[in-house]
Order: C-alpha cells, then structure tokens, then sequence
C-alpha cells in the first residue's frame, strides 16, 4: 500500500487563501516578447493548469516561478514573500521536468534523497540524520508505488517508473509549491491515462499547491481544479475546466478547447430569446449566415448590428433539422468520422463552410442532403467579432 | 546570475588572450622590428632561395602525406568495417595503435627498423654482402613514409566512424534502383562519407605542416618550415626565425580556412540516421582477407617490436651482427637506477602533470561559463581554446620563447625561458584544445535541465559542480586530459625550442642518447614512453568514446 506524504510544516495562509501569486510577468528573449502581463493567483493546495499550445510562454511562466528566469517586470509571490529574485535552490519548490532530469549516475534512492542530503542541517524541518533520510526516501518511493525500488539504477526502469521516481525526488524535500513541466508528454498514449490519475492522486495526497504545465486539454481538464489559458504570452480565460468549455471568453479560447465549428455570419441583437441580456458583456441574439438561416447566439463582446462575426458551435450543439425550420442550414454530408456511440458527421453547407454535428450513427449517410441547425441541448452557440487575418 | 558568468567569462578571456593570444602579437612585433615598423625581414625572407625551398616543401610534404595517408586508410577501413572475418576487432584495435603513440617513438621505431643500419638494411646488406648500406633512409622520400606510417590512422579511424554511422537503407535503396556495387560506392558511399574524409584531410594536413620530429631525424639536408625555423633560432638569427614562425602560422591558417570552407553549406541529408549496413561475412576469401589483415598488423607494429627489441641491446654489443648478439634489461635497470636517465622521465612526468592539470582547468572553467551561463563571450572562448589546434607547435614554442623572454610586467611579459615554468606552460597551451574541446562536447551532452534540477532541489553552484557537472561530465574530461597528457608526456616540438639541460624531457632526451650512439637507452626510453601513453589512453581516453 501507498503511504500518502503530508507535508509536515504547513505554511501559513495567504491573502485571500492566494498561496502563489504571479504578479504581472513580462518577459523578453531578445526581440521576442514571450510572456505579456501575466497575473494568476493559486490557492492552498489547488492544482492549477496551465494550458496552451507550443510557443504560448507557458513554460517560461513556469521557469520564471521555479527561479530559472528572471523577468523583465513583475513579482511571484509565495505565502506573501516575493520570492522574484530568490535562486531556485533557495525557494524550496518541487519542480517534475518534461524528460524527468533524473540523474542517471545516481540509483533512484539516491536520485530522490538528493533534495534530503542537500538541505541536511539547513532545513527548519530539523536535523536529518542518515537513517531519516533512508525512512524518508522509502516513504516518498512507497507513495508513487515504488516501494523497494532505491537500489535500482534510473537508467533501468521503465518510462512511467522514471516518471514517478522525479516525481517522488520532487516531493521528498516537503516543497511548498510544486511545478509540473509537460510531465506526461514523455510517455505512451496508452499509458497517460493511467500515469494521470496516479499523478492526481499523489498530489492530492501530498496536499501541495500545484502548477501543472501541458497543451493536452485532456490533461488540464483532469487535473487542474482550474485551468489557466495562454495564448501568444498573454493569459486568455482562467477558470474551472466546464467554463472554459461552455463559455469560452475569446474566439481562441472557443477553438483551442475542445472541437468546434466556426461559421461566418452577420450579427443582429433582437434575437428569438427576450430574456436574453445576461450581462453587458453577454447578451443574447443570432447570427444571420449568408444562406439565409439565423442562429440563436450569445454575444462574446460587444457587438452591433451588422457587423460580421464568427459563430463558434461545439459539435454536440448542432443537430440535423427540417427544412421547415428557420434556423436550418442546408449542405450535404461529405464524411462519416466514427466514435463510439455517436458519430462525428462532416457536412459542406451550402455556402462553402463545413461543420461537424455529432449525432447517432445512422441518422445520415455520406452523400445525402441535410439541414443543420442548433440543437435545443449544449452549450450554446457564440459569436465573436470577426478580426480581419484572424485564424480560420 | 548572467552577470557573474558574464564577469567570469571576461576574466577567462582575458587569462587566454594573454596565453594564446599574446605571445603571438610579440612574435608578429619582433618580426616587424617593433618600435621601428619595418619588413626588411620579410624582403630579406622573400630574397632568399631557401626559405622558398622549406615553404614549399612543407605545402608539397603536407599535400603528398594527405594523399598517401589515404591511400592506405581508406581501403584498410572498408576492410575492417565492410566485413566479418576471423579476429578483425582485435586486428582492428591493433592497426589504430599508432595513434596513441608518440610521433617521436613512431620516428625512431621506424629508424630502428628501415634506417640505414635498421635491421631491414642490415640484413640486406648481408644477404648480398654489399660493402654498404642498400640504402639511406633520409629526404623527403623517408620523411613522406614516415609521415604515412603516422598519419594514415587519422583516415582509418574517421572512414570507420562515418562507414560505421552510414544509414543501410540508403545504399539498398540505389540498389534498388538498379545501381551497381561501384555505382553505390561512387555515387552514394563516398558522397556520403566526405565529411569523415574531409575532416581527415584537414587533420592530417595540419598534423603533417607541424611535424617537426620526422624531417627533423630523416630530414638530412631536406627543409621544411618547422625544422627551418629552429635552425634559424639555434643560428641566432631571431628576426628571420620570427618572420618563418609569421609566414608558417599564415600557411596554416589558410590552409584551415580552405579546407573549411570547401566543406562549408554541404548537408548530407541521411547520414548519421538509420542503421549501419550489415557486415560482409565473406566466405572462402574472409581467410584471405584475415590473412591480409594480420599480415598488415604485423607490418605496421613490426618497428614497434623492433624498438622494444632494440632497447634490449646493451651499448656497444651490436656492431656488424643481423641480429644482437646480447640482449638483457641493463638499460632499463639504468633509466632507474642513474639519478641523470631517470631525470628526464621524472620531469616530463611532473611537467605533463601539470600542463594537464592547467589545461584541464581552463577548458573546464571555460565550457561550464560558456555553456551553462550563455553568455556572450562564450563563442570567443571557444575560439581562443582552439586557436593553438590549427597552429604548427613550433609556431607556440617561437612565440612563447619571444614573449617570455623580456622582463615587462606592465604589458604582461615575464623570464619564464630558461626557468622550470616555461615548458609546462608551453605543453598546457598547446594541450587547451584538446580538454577544451572534451569539456565543450562534455557540456553540451549534458541535459542543461539536470543542472536545473539539482538547483530546484536545493543544491548550490559548488554542490551542482561537484555532485553533477563533474560526475556527468568526468568521461569525456577523462578523454580530454588523457589525450593532453599523452601528448605532453611525449612532446619534442615544443621542447626542443624551449627546454633547459634541467628540465629536459623523455623526448630530448632520446634525441641526445641516439647523438651519443646510445641506440638501446633510446629505444627504452621510446619502450616506457609508448606503454605509459598506451595505459594511460586505454586507462581513460576511451572513457569519452564510451558515453558518446
């Protein structure tokens, strides 16, 4: 059995319950400015994630937490203490990198004691003789399940293993904060699954405050208690992972998340729905494509009469429909992309754009005529204000 | 953090600028006459016939070594790495000896052997009972074979390397298409292996430029710039022998710059990836192709055992003789037990020590600030570590000896010629790029995260440099040192300008017993020089190639 590690100093807490707390980083490699006014607060044991696709800076947002970049402006705060221009070897946080940086001239014992040992009689924790240190390397193997593992060399275990060992030597130290850089990245599709929820788990059970970087939304979404969106450097949505998905705040964020349809159109704000003002920012109206049908939609932003917008819509929000009905779209289906229960059915509207509904798998066939229109059930459809060069 | 790799990376450049740099400046002044600015000596250099004579015979030399050095290493790395045959790994070890050896012992093996009283002549000369030697091992002609005999290694070992990285598929895919098996190897193998053959090419010519021991043994009258050089500094005529030292360090220069750039823009796309193609197991033809490969390794360690046999031979009990009447181990009793035989091994010892010590050090210092701390200096650094690779070794020790010879401390020149300190200084500049590059390759092998994970856990520079960097990169340092301290132990080109009777080493010293006909103490010294580079290489220097 797993013996769960409890951190045994428990810090403090902070303003708000804010445990970590990234002041307005900006960062700059040369000309490239790679991290914009980036401002997040983590609580006490939570688990943030954060998520975005390559080059977005979230790994230099990590590395400016962990101490190995200094940024250009703002602070990282941890319990109330700027810890900005504090070494990495003196901020006592646990870092898990992407291909693990276990030492390969060292066993896994020694890889995980090797935080122990080098804060041997620095630590407030007290004094730690060599028989502690052996207890605690044991206790910290015995929480990722690798009880007995010390005397095996790094080089000798399997990917998953290596995985839990880093994670262990990250852990062992009693850290305060714990970073995670793409730590599933390295290994097999079939095996991140698993390696995910054993991850979840131990952390929970360590009860660390956790930044978690990844661009698998899969992962972010399990993981993190929120998630935290980048985009180009800057921060694009924070929040639980059902927010995100159901009311995404930018047309990046409505598309990086999950799959999506984006449908030109032309917005007009007396939409079917008069209740529909939920707030300045949020109002309810449609999307008049260019066939003629009008989409029920929420306004993402500020948008006038008139002008074009892109209609963002999930798959499982679109439905095939009479042709009597007014919000239709006609197209033809062009693919049949199977998964599971229900079927992902590419049509070509009429107008040129394709989108993909998600329906039972025989509700159509390849080649036939259908009408497309939102379903009374999902999130509902989102126009953004089209940017002109903007992505498809 | 930047700021101090910023600030140590100064201070290490300005320490190899005044190593490396400087002394060659005050050879380029001395040339000119400074204060007064003058190239009368460079007239005086371009009026005279011989020092023509010695340029162009270093070029020619240089050039003719390339071609002959690939002409045997080439063809003996297809047969080692292109089939199976009985005992080719051990016979494969055994034909890259050579280059492990000192280029002095390979020079005097070879005299032992082929020279004109070597045993080849010898029994010759019995055999037809000739009144004279067949033949005088002296010119060009005896300094080319040598200079083969040395350098063919550098094409054996970079052909293996590159036929070992060749990916199979390509060469069954030209198959495929219908090529012949000498299509395939002239439109797809040596295409593909240029860059080993280049970079052989490169090495060997820089190797042959500098060689200094071979012409200087069998050169007889025959000059090229190296031993032009020291004759001139022995005549006392400093200024023409600054000028030689400034056109010779030009050549090579340019020399370096030529080969680069013919190699520069050239991508082979495929090489390195894939799996090497399969060994030739040859069927009746691998006994003769085991056969041919024994025979070789005979032939090429045959002045080897001809100078272990030789340093057997008490003084003065082989005269008309095929073979030594007596042989006992008098004269290694002797290196031992006379305090004036022992002396020279016991300096080149400390004194390669040292230079290793020193050189390993710098190198170091200089990979770590320049690969961890990414700063800006990190490329002159490099460039300063490397700069005494493409010089010729006597180029250093005239620079050296012009430097270190004036007492002006305000401009950073000291009298260290003559004293203990100026060989082990000499041996350490020449030997910088061998640890720097060993602990460059080092560095950049190493996942940059490791150094990053040890701080995040805790540890400090000093605990990060010694429970990581030096741990992780202690194999290709290893390397490094073990090659640098090789070459020091054996050095002659650079001792030969600046020792003192006090801190002669091994190398002079084998010099001076064969001047005093003392063949057998000459060759044990060779015998003891040979095995303590060879331990020392198969102690340490393969670590690197291991962990690559």
């Amino acid at each position: 059995m797993s013996t769960p590690l409890t951190p045994t100093l428990s810090p403090p807490a902070g303003r708000g319950g804010e445990f970590l707390v990234l002041e307005h980083l900006d960062k700059h490699f040369g000309g490239l400015h790679v991290t914009r006014d980036v401002s997040l607060s983590i609580r006490r044991s939570e688990i943030l994630a954060l998520l975005g696709p390559s080059g977005s800076g979230k790994t230099t947002v990590l590395r400016t937490v962990a101490g190995f970049e200094v940024p250009d402006s703002g602070r990282v705060l941890v319990d109330g203490e700027d810890v900005t221009l504090l070494p990495p070897e003196r901020r006592n946080f646990g870092i898990v990198f992407q291909h693990y940086a276990l030492f390969p001239h060292m066993t896994v014992g020694e890889n995980v004691a090797f935080g122990l040992r080098v804060r041997r009689g620095s630590d407030p924790a007290g004094v730690r003789s060599a028989a502690d240190i052996r207890d605690r390397v044991a206790r910290a193997l015995a929480s990722v399940d690798l009880a007995g593992f010390e005397a095996r060399k790094v080089t000798e275990i399997s990917g998953g293993q290596q995985q839990r060992v880093a994670l262990a030597r990250a852990l062992a130290p009693e850290p305060r904060v714990l970073l995670l850089d793409e730590p599933l990245s390295n290994l097999d599709p079939s095996l991140r699954g698993r390696t995910r929820r054993e991850l979840k788990r131990i952390i929970r059970a360590a009860g660390i405050t956790t930044l978690f970087v990844t661009h698998e939304q899969e992962e972010a979404f399990e993981l993190g208690d929120r998630v935290a969106l980048m985009h180009a450097g800057s921060l694009e949505q924070v929040g639980p992972a059902r927010e995100l998905y159901e009311a995404p705040a930018s047309r990046f964020a409505a598309a990086f998340i999950g799959r999506s349809n984006v449908v030109p159109g032309t917005w007009e704000s007396r939409g079917s729905d008069p209740a529909g003002v939920r707030s300045a920012a949020e109002s309810r109206g449609r999307a008049r494509l260019p066939g003629g049908a009008a989409w029920p939609a929420v306004a993402a932003g500020d948008l006038i009469d008139g002008s074009p917008v892109d209609v963002v819509v999930r798959p499982e929000a679109l439905a095939f429909a009479t042709a009597r009905d007014g919000m239709a779209a006609q197209g033809s289906v062009v693919e049949i992309r199977f998964a599971g229960r229900e079927t992902y059915f590419a049509v070509l509207l009429d107008t040129g754009v394709e989108v993909e509904v998600l329906a039972a798998p025989d509700a159509a066939e390849v080649g036939w005529k259908v009408f497309v229109a939102p379903a009374t059930e999902g999130p509902a459809p989102r126009a953004y204000p089209r940017i002109a060069g903007d992505f498809e | 953090m930047r700021r101090r790799a910023n600030l140590g990376a100064a201070l290490l450049a300005l320490l190899l600028l005044w190593l490396v740099g400087w002394p060659l400046l005050v050879t380029l002044a001395e040339a000119l006459e400074a204060p007064h600015w003058t190239l009368r000596h460079f007239a005086e250099f371009a009026r005279r016939p011989e020092e023509w004579a010695a340029l162009w015979a270093s070029l020619w030399i240089s050039l003719a070594t390339v071609g002959l050095a690939a002409a045997i290493g080439v063809p003996l790395a297809f047969l080692f790495e292109r089939n199976e045959f009985p005992g080719r790994r051990f016979l494969g070890a055994l034909v890259a000896l050579p280059v492990v050896l000192p280029p002095l012992v390979g020079v005097i093996a070879f005299l032992f052997l082929y020279g004109e009283s070597g045993f080849v002549a010898r029994s010759i000369q019995a055999l037809f009972r000739l009144e004279e030697s067949p033949w005088r091992l002296t010119g060009p002609t005896a300094v080319l074979l040598v200079h083969a005999y040395t350098m063919y290694v550098y094409f054996y070992l970079f052909t293996r390397a590159g036929l070992a990285r060749l990916d199979g598929a390509l060469l069954e895919a030209a198959a495929g298409l219908g090529a012949s098996r000498h299509t395939v190897l002239t439109r797809v193998t040596l295409p593909l292996l240029r860059p080993a053959l280049t970079g052989a090419a490169l090495l060997t010519f820089m190797t042959s430029l500098a060689s200094f021991s071979a012409p200087y043994v069998f050169g007889g009258g025959f000059r090229v710039m190296t031993t032009q050089i020291v004759a001139s500094k022995l005549n006392g005529d400093v200024a023409m022998a600054m000028v030689e030292t400034v056109t010779l360090a030009a050549v090579a220069l340019v020399g370096l710059a030529l080969l680069q750039r013919s190699e520069q823009g050239r991508v082979v796309a495929g090489g390195g990836r894939g799996v090497a193609p399969a060994r030739k197991a040859l069927g009746r033809s691998r006994w003769l192709a085991a056969g041919f490969g024994w025979g070789l390794a005979v032939l090429l360690l045959l002045p080897h055992a001809t100078l272990v046999l030789v340093s057997l031979v008490p003084r003065g009990t082989w005269t008309i003789e095929i073979l030594p009447p007596v042989l006992n181990l008098g004269n290694y009793v002797s290196l031992v037990t006379e305090t004036e035989r022992l002396r020279p091994l016991v300096n080149s010892l400390w004194m390669a020590v040292v230079a290793t010590a020193g050189a390993l050090v710098l190198g170091f210092s200089a990979a770590r600030i320049a690969v961890r701390g990414k700063t800006r200096l990190g490329g002159l650094l490099e460039t300063l570590l490397a700069v005494p690779w493409a010089l010729p070794g006597t180029v250093f020790a005239v620079a050296l000896s012009a430097a270190f010879s004036v007492h002006a401390p305000w401009v950073g020149r000291f009298i260290l010629v003559g004293t203990a300190a100026i060989l082990p200084l000499g041996y350490m500049v020449r030997n910088l790029p061998l640890t720097g590059r060993a602990a460059f390759a080092g560095f950049r092998q190493l996942d940059p995260a490791l150094d990053e994970a040890a701080a995040a856990l805790g540890a400090g520079r000093w605990r990060r440099l010694w429970r990581v960097d030096l741990p992780l990169t202690a194999p290709a340092i290893a390397a490094g040192a073990s090659l640098a301290f090789i070459t020091a132990l054996g050095d002659f080109v650079i001792s030969i300008v600046l020792y003192t009777f006090e801190t002669r080493p091994i190398a002079i010293e084998i010099l001076s017993s064969l001047r005093l006909q003392e063949t057998g103490a000459a060759a044990a010294y060779g015998v003891v020089l040979a095995t303590l580079s060879a331990a020392v290489f198969f102690l340490w220097g393969r670590r690197g190639q291991v962990s690559t």
